[in-house]
């Protein structure tokens, strides 16, 4: 036995997680005899790994499994752990510690290491018995006996942690509702496509998800009831779990006269404002940068025990890479992985395997990395992204990662090959792709005439031809050779018609989902595509599909024409371009008193208010709301107008009553959003002065009835109208308005007004399918009538609450600023 | 001028908001002497700052529809990229930036781009 040095120096740890723990296994390794340590910790325990807690939680290990430094660990190395004591103060002059237990230690060189606390939102009844955090063995302890109950959890912070801890509970039988404030889940570390695959696979196990949710308050009288949202929603609870993140726990260094900012701050020796105390873990502030992940924290503890040891090395900060660890769900995370000029994304989709990759490439380097679904490779991309390896000979196959040896391209049938069988492929004539692909095979067919011909798929309005086409190229292998169908825009290599088709047959109801199950090359689209799926899926899923208005093009989102000035206009509706005085006077006021310069009459027979400042939108709204008015949609792929002439009522040569008739038309289908404007006219009688021939839909009444137009535009094309049929009475003009128009809006492509749509199926299509089969025309109206009922809410009553402020006031004003 | 004299509590940064003032994958403004000011944030909670007027025809961008690391401009569609303000593609052109950073979800704004233009 060697005889230890006489005087050796005394250090004391304040704190026993697992940043000091690795500090003190190198210094035992390197310098065995240095220093006579003591070490204090609150929690009643030796050193475990904080982050195999979640398997603890699961049931998957037990507390043995995951502790570093056992007992004998300290003895066999003459350490003097204090377990169950908390440091409370330190004395910088006399150059010591003391404790809740009432000990007073000296110290030569003190370090602390007191990690982080968890935030808790001060909610009413926070303090509620049953309401935990994670942080500790204590808190699962407390959750799994929580969990015996088979009660319901409701987990508040959809992060890694809250995540982790839901997973558990309902691993351990618990129903569990996580409540999450941001729209996607794990926002800090995965972009929205990550964060849609995440959500679904969480999902899967039974755990519900709620999203933009903000808790108001926790309910119970004397333990935890209930957890209310700020929508009013009511989730019984039998255990909270708070896990909305953690703050470096600085208040000891600081009560000690320390620099604490954020965190307790170091140099990159590790020392803090005082040379002979040291921090490290998640307490500390380096370069201005706090850490929660472990691996900084281990490279800090390497720094700090050669600072120990009069070794001068530098620590200079982490890169860090994330990881959940729920059983099944591989996500990894790392860098910076947003886009800007100088940086291209490579990005590899396969929806059929639920995997998401995208890499964040600068100057032929890679600086960021989101991986779902397979993260094999986390560690390889972290590597190259860590030593600033220079990619450029790998870029091709990079996404590929470490393993790929000349395989193969993203293959553009997946999305087709993974429909099942009973998915619809022709929703016209009900053809699933089962009978599609029997019918290729059995009769040998090779063309899509040929499939048209057996099953009548793609006979009809054509819209599902690119998929029809896909199934044979997949059956038949290389033998077929499909027309390429024009790409939506560069995000995707669909055309229109596929994806109109896939959010049917594949059940795709948000936009992330659309992205990922179609395998879309950027991670969230481009002007010219996310206004198109945002159409899509409201026409798909009335009721269902939350409008996401970051899609939409600025007039939809704030329901009012931009002008070149920036100000805005305003055109409330007037149905069938019928006013009345009081009507004129609020618009009148609504002028004067919001000093709108312009007031005119426009070419749809309503008036225009131009010049109108955004901030005073909502104001503007509310007056003419006040005076019975609505949005006349002046602005939107929507229902315009619907022109009218004065007909039976004054005209001496009108047949029907073309106003009232217009009027009607106007109350059932304003709100509607279309592919494209659609505007509809209603003429008394073949006179036509309402230009009923150059409207979208026109109506021209005669003596014997109503002859139904369709397919007329006046604008840079100018089009007649071809005549559909002849109806004969008002409440048959009213069901084939609706249905043609839930035809329009079902098939035809984003931005193509009606004749375009008619021109590339045919008239005579549109016939058939309207006027000859009445089943399908009440089929088709039923719809339209069904998603009228989410359609019309007056879009001005709705922004003027307070909900939609920011939309409309600016964030700050900082113009007093300035010198005069 | 005396910047303390305004109230506001400045360095050569000041706060405008938090992040979650702004709507992901949105735009919202401020207003100063010079004109307004857009901030941005992207789908992944990047903030940026331009001057509120498209190098084409002095759109506000602000209105524009925001994707990846871009704006549309609303008025006729030029594709601004937020970090360095400059126009896409074959467009030529940039709008002036506004230095901002985000500091445990605040957004602080750079008076800078304020005091040299006013000097
Ligand atoms: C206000 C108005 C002019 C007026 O002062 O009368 C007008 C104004 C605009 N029209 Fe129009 N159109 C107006 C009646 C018309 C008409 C006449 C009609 O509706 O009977 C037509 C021809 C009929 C037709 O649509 O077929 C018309 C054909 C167009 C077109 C060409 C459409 C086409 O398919 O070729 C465009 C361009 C577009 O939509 O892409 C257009 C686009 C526009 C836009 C939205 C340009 C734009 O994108 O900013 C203008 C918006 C100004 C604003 O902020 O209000 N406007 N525009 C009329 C509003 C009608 C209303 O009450 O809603
Ligand atoms: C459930 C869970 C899962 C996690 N998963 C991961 C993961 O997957 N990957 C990853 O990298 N990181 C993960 N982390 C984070 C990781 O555990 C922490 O970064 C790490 O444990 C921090 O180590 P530390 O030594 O700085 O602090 P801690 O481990 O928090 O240790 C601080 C200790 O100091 C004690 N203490 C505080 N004040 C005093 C005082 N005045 N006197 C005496 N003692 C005091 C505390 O009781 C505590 O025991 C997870 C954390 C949790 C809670
Ligand atoms: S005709 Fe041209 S200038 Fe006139 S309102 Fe229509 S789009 Fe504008
Ligand atoms: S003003 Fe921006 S594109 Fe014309």
């Amino acid at each position: 036995m060697t005889q230890a040095p006489v005087m050796k120096q005394k250090l004391v740890i304040v704190g026993n997680g697992m940043a000091p723990g690795r500090m003190l296994e190198k210094l035992v390794e390197q310098a065995p005899d240095r220093y006579a340590v003591t070490i204090f910790n609150a929690e009643p325990r030796v050193n475990y790994d904080r982050i195999m807690l979640s398997p603890v939680l699961s049931g998957e290990k037990t507390y043995e499994q995951i502790v570093i430094h056992g007992d004998g660990w300290y003895i066999e190395h003459g350490i003097t752990l204090h377990k169950g004591t908390r440091v409370t103060a330190i004395d910088r002059a006399a150059r010591t510690v003391s404790t809740d237990n009432g000990l007073t230690v000296p110290y030569d060189k003190l370090v602390i290491a007191t990690g982080s606390v968890p935030f808790i939102i001060p909610v009413p009844g926070h303090n509620l018995p049953g309401v935990l955090t994670y942080r500790d063995l204590d808190d699962v302890d407390a959750m799994i006996v929580a969990a015996k109950s088979r009660g319901q959890a409701v987990v508040i912070g959809g992060g890694l942690l809250g995540l982790e801890a839901a997973a558990g509970l309902a691993e351990q039988g618990m129903k569990v509702t996580v409540v999450h404030l941001m729209p996607t889940l794990m926002e800090r570390q995965l972009d929205p496509a990550a964060g849609y695959l995440l959500r679904k696979a969480i999902e899967d196990r039974g755990i519900r998800v709620l999203t933009g949710a903000n808790t108001k308050a926790i309910l119970g009288e004397d333990k935890v009831q209930a957890v209310e949202l700020e929508d009013g929603t009511r989730l019984p609870a039998d255990l909270v779990v708070m896990a909305i993140g953690i703050r470096p726990n600085g208040a000891l260094a600081k009560d000690a006269g320390l620099t604490v900012n954020r965190g307790i701050v170091v140099d990159d020796q590790m020392v803090t404002s005082d040379p002979d105390i040291l921090a490290l873990g998640e307490c500390v502030e380096h370069r201005g940068a706090c850490y929660g992940l472990v691996a900084p924290l281990y490279e800090m503890a390497g720094v700090l025990a050669k600072t120990l040891m009069n070794e001068p090395v530098a620590y200079s900060g982490s890169v860090t890479a994330t990881k959940l660890k729920v059983t099944g769900i591989d996500l990894f995370s790392a860098g910076d992985f947003a886009e800007a000029k100088d940086r291209e994304e490579i990005v590899l989709r396969d929806a059929a395997q639920g995997v998401y990759k995208r890499l964040v490439i600068k100057e032929n380097r890679i600086i960021g990395a989101v991986l779902y679904g397979d993260t094999e490779d986390g560690a390889w991309f972290f590597q190259k992204l860590r030593e600033g390896a220079d990619i450029a000979d790998l870029r091709d196959t990079l996404i590929f990662g470490q393993s790929f040896a000349g395989g193969t391209q993203a293959d553009p049938l997946a999305a087709v090959a993974a429909l099942p069988d009973d998915a619809e492929i022709c929703g016209c004539n009900g053809v699933c792709k089962g009978k599609i692909v029997t019918a290729i095979q059995q009769n040998k067919l090779t063309d899509v005439d040929g499939v048209r011909k057996t099953t009548k798929a793609s006979a009809s309005c054509g819209s599902c031809t690119g998929l029809v086409e896909k199934l044979l190229a997949l059956t038949l292998g290389d033998g077929f050779k499909a027309v390429e169908s024009v790409a939506m825009c560069g995000c995707t290599d669909l055309g229109h018609d596929d994806v109109r088709r896939l959010i049917v047959a594949k059940g795709l109801k948000t936009i992330p989902a659309v992205m990922q199950e179609l395998e879309w090359k950027t991670s969230c689209g481009c002007h010219k595509c996310r206004p198109a799926l945002n159409y899509y899926l409201i026409a798909t899923w009335p009721g269902e599909y939350v409008d996401d208005s970051q899609s939409r093009f600025i007039n939809e989102r704030v329901h009012a024409n931009i002008q070149k000035d920036g100000t805005y206009s305003v055109v409330p509706r007037m149905w069938g371009g019928v006013t009345t005085p009081n009507e004129l006077r609020a618009i009148a006021d609504v002028a004067d008193k919001f000093n709108i310069r312009t007031v005119k009459v426009t070419g749809g027979q309503r008036i225009d208010l131009l010049g109108v400042k955004k901030e005073d939108l909502p104001a503007v709204w509310a007056d003419l709301n006040a005076a019975g008015m609505v949005s006349g949609h002046a602005y939107g792929k929507a229902l315009r107008t619907v022109k009218t002439c004065v007909g039976t009522e004054w005209c001496r040569f009108g047949t029907q009553d073309s106003t009232g008739l217009g009027i009607k038309i106007e109350r059932f289908t304003w709100g509607s959003w279309t592919p494209a404007k659609l505007k509809m006219g209603v003429s008394g009688c073949p006179r036509n002065c309402a230009e009923a021939t150059v409207k979208d839909i026109g109506i021209v009444c005669v003596e014997s009835g109503y002859e139904i137009h369709i397919g007329g535009a006046a604008g840079l094309h100018v089009r007649q109208t071809d005549l559909l049929c002849k109806v004969a009475t008002e409440a048959e003009v009213m069901e084939y308005c609706g249905a043609l128009m839930q035809m329009y809006r079902e098939q035809a492509r984003y931005l193509d007004r009606i004749w375009k749509w008619m021109e590339r199926i045919g008239l005579d299509h549109v016939r058939t399918q309207i006027v000859d089969d009445g089943e399908r025309r009440r089929a088709l109206f039923g719809r339209f009538v069904y998603s009228q009922r989410f359609a019309q809410s007056d879009p001005w009553a709705e922004r003027t609450t307070p909900a939609f402020d920011r939309e409309f006031k600016p964030m700050a004003d900082l113009s007093m600023l300035e010198p005069a | 001028m005396d910047s303390t004299a305004t109230g506001f509590e400045i360095g050569d940064w000041i706060k405008i908001g938090v992040v979650s003032d702004i709507p992901a994958r949105g735009a919202r403004v401020v207003k100063t002497a010079q004109g307004d000011v857009a901030v941005f944030r992207t789908a992944d909670d990047r903030i940026y700052a331009l001057f509120d007027r498209c190098p084409h025809k002095a759109g506000p961008l602000s209105q524009g529809i925001v994707q990846g690391q871009t704006v549309t401009c609303p008025l006729h569609n030029l594709v601004i990229n937020l970090a360095t303000g400059a126009a896409e593609g074959e467009d030529a052109g940039c709008a002036n930036r506004v230095a901002v950073r985000v500091e445990d979800g605040r957004i602080l704004m750079s008076l800078a781009a304020f005091a040299r233009r006013a000097a």
